[in-house]
């Protein structure tokens, strides 16, 4: 297959105005079969507002967006459910896809929520329910994810578990990421491309490229450079049973 | 069967109930409840018009409300006046132009009171038909645009992120709400048909744990407001549509005893 034939959606020069601000402008960037693309950036950076460009839910953009495929999962950052909605995690998972009984089943377990599947929306913690909605998207097999911060409020140990989740996907399902997360760790173990935004792109690429961008240590910080090298120096050796280190 | 007024208005109510269940859900889970009163409100010019030309009752109210509708959602893109005042300023307008209008008319005798409360005496084999075929209709639009229309209640920029196109959903259940309204305002009356939406779904909240159940429970109450309130109109010889009303309010007072219960059981 050519790389033409793999992308999903493709970002050129795209950006969105709000009355008569910029949320953002100028992002070009491309999400293809099997690739996680991440973004980062400080708070109101244009994190959410390029994924919902790319998702098509912003109508009058500038620049354009290409998108090839319908079959598309959402994690929205924030989403809030009324009282007056009875709704039951087994029926959100039936939201916008009729999927059947076992997919549903096999998503939930993933997440590790299945013995919530009766349980109230409205009764789940924070944690809770972000594994619900990432159980959602990922239960339509899409060809497309988006997922804005996936894991807030999630413990820990769930985290780590849910990025590898997340990555177990774009392999086994060759679906294309568009990722947004804070955790600058877990940027990095997983991520194909790295954009990292400050109302524009500031700079994008592998994720040691960007470690190494002086724009990107100015917005993050030395540290947040150290963060990466760090991470990149610990995978020259592996440790073996015996605690043993051996070189690669 | 249908000679006796009362198994007219009987089998009126009965088509009206199994609609306003169901849409009547969507009013409360999206918030529409003035909005439902503007058009409800803007009714009266429907009924003027039908005087004026003509026309049939219903057709002319479902036509004027959804102009109304049209000229609200047009309002909102063009100010930036919040919703509910725009609402007020035209369910209020409405109401006294049609008021206004009806002034002028003199060569016409208006049973102002039937028009307000509904009045079970005027359903004629006619309306029954718009009932019963307007009704199946609306419910038959209904299911083909639920998907859509219930995710984007749920949350709008999932619909639209998953290509669900959310924006036709609202403006097609913007008509149902109108034909909803044309075809129950002789039975409940201008100034109680979002009662007949409203008091049955939210007595359906407090006694469901799923949408599905809450839309069934809201037709079951809708059901029976319609006759207990029926039958006490013809009792108390009081109008239809506060009879009806009254009736599904002490089904709701009776379903937050269920609620009750269930908040006991969690503590």
């Amino acid at each position: 297959m050519s790389t033409e034939n793999n992308i999903l959606v493709k970002l050129h020069n795209a950006g969105f105005k709000q009355n008569n601000k910029w949320l953002v402008e100028g992002v070009s960037l491309t999400v293809e079969k099997g690739k996680i693309v991440t973004l980062i950036g400080p708070n109101g950076s244009g994190k959410s507002t390029t994924a919902k460009i790319a998702l098509g839910i912003y109508k009058n953009i500038e620049g354009n967006v290409e998108k090839y495929t319908y079959k598309v999962g959402y994690v929205p950052q924030k989403i809030s459910i009324d009282w007056t909605l009875p709704l039951r995690v087994c029926d959100f998972m039936l939201l916008t896809e009729s999927i059947s009984e076992k997919d549903i089943d096999e998503a939930l377990s993933l997440t590790g929520v299945i013995h919530l599947k009766n349980k109230n929306l409205g009764n789940l913690s924070g944690g809770e329910f972000q594994r619900v909605l990432i159980a959602r998207a990922i239960s339509k097999k899409p060809e497309l994810l988006v997922l804005d911060e996936p894991v807030q409020g999630v413990d820990y140990t769930g985290e780590i578990a849910l990025y590898e989740l997340i990555k177990n996907i774009s392999d086994t399902l060759s679906c294309g990421i568009l990722l947004i997360s804070h955790d600058l760790h877990t940027v990095m173990t997983a991520t194909d491309h790295v954009v990292c935004l400050n109302g524009h792109v500031c700079c994008s690429g592998s994720p040691m490229d960007v470690a190494k961008n002086n724009e990107y240590k100015a917005l993050f910080g030395e540290k947040a450079s150290q963060i990466l090298t760090v991470y990149e120096h610990k995978h020259d050796h592996v440790h073996s049973e015996e605690g043993e280190i051996k070189k690669n | 069967m249908f000679d006796d007024f009362f198994v007219r208005a009987l089998f009126a109510g009965i088509g009206i109930a199994f609609v306003t269940g169901p849409l009547g859900c969507f009013v409360v889970w999206r918030r529409l409840s003035y909005f439902g009163d503007t058009l409800a409100h803007s009714a009266l010019l429907g009924v003027t018009m039908a005087y004026t030309l003509d026309l049939n009752i219903a057709i002319s109210v479902f036509l004027i409300s959804s102009v109304i509708a049209l000229i609200l959602i047009q309002l909102q893109k063009k100010t930036n006046l919040p919703g509910d005042a725009l609402l007020g300023l035209l369910a209020h307008s409405s109401l006294a132009v049609g008021l206004v209008v009806i002034g002028f008319l003199t060569f016409i005798r208006f049973d102002i009171m039937g028009l307000l409360f509904g009045d079970i005496l005027a359903v004629t084999t006619d309306d029954l038909l718009i009932i019963w075929t307007g009704g199946a209709l609306i419910l038959l639009v209904l299911k083909l645009i639920w998907k859509p229309l219930f995710a984007s209640t749920v949350n709008y920029e999932l619909a639209e992120a998953e290509g669900l196109n959310p924006d036709r959903a609202k403006a097609i259940f913007t008509i149902l709400m109108a034909a909803v309204i044309a075809i129950s305002i002789k039975m409940v009356g201008l100034l109680l048909i979002t009662g007949m939406l409203i008091i049955p779904a939210a007595m359906a909240r407090n006694i469901s744990d799923s949408p599905q159940k809450m839309v069934i429970f809201s037709i079951i109450g809708g059901l029976l407001s319609v006759v207990l309130g029926l039958y006490s109109s013809l009792e108390f010889n009081t109008s239809s549509g506060p009879s009806i009303i009254a009736a599904s309010l002490v089904l709701f007072i009776l379903s937050l005893f269920k609620i009750k219960q269930s908040i006991k059981l969690k503590n």
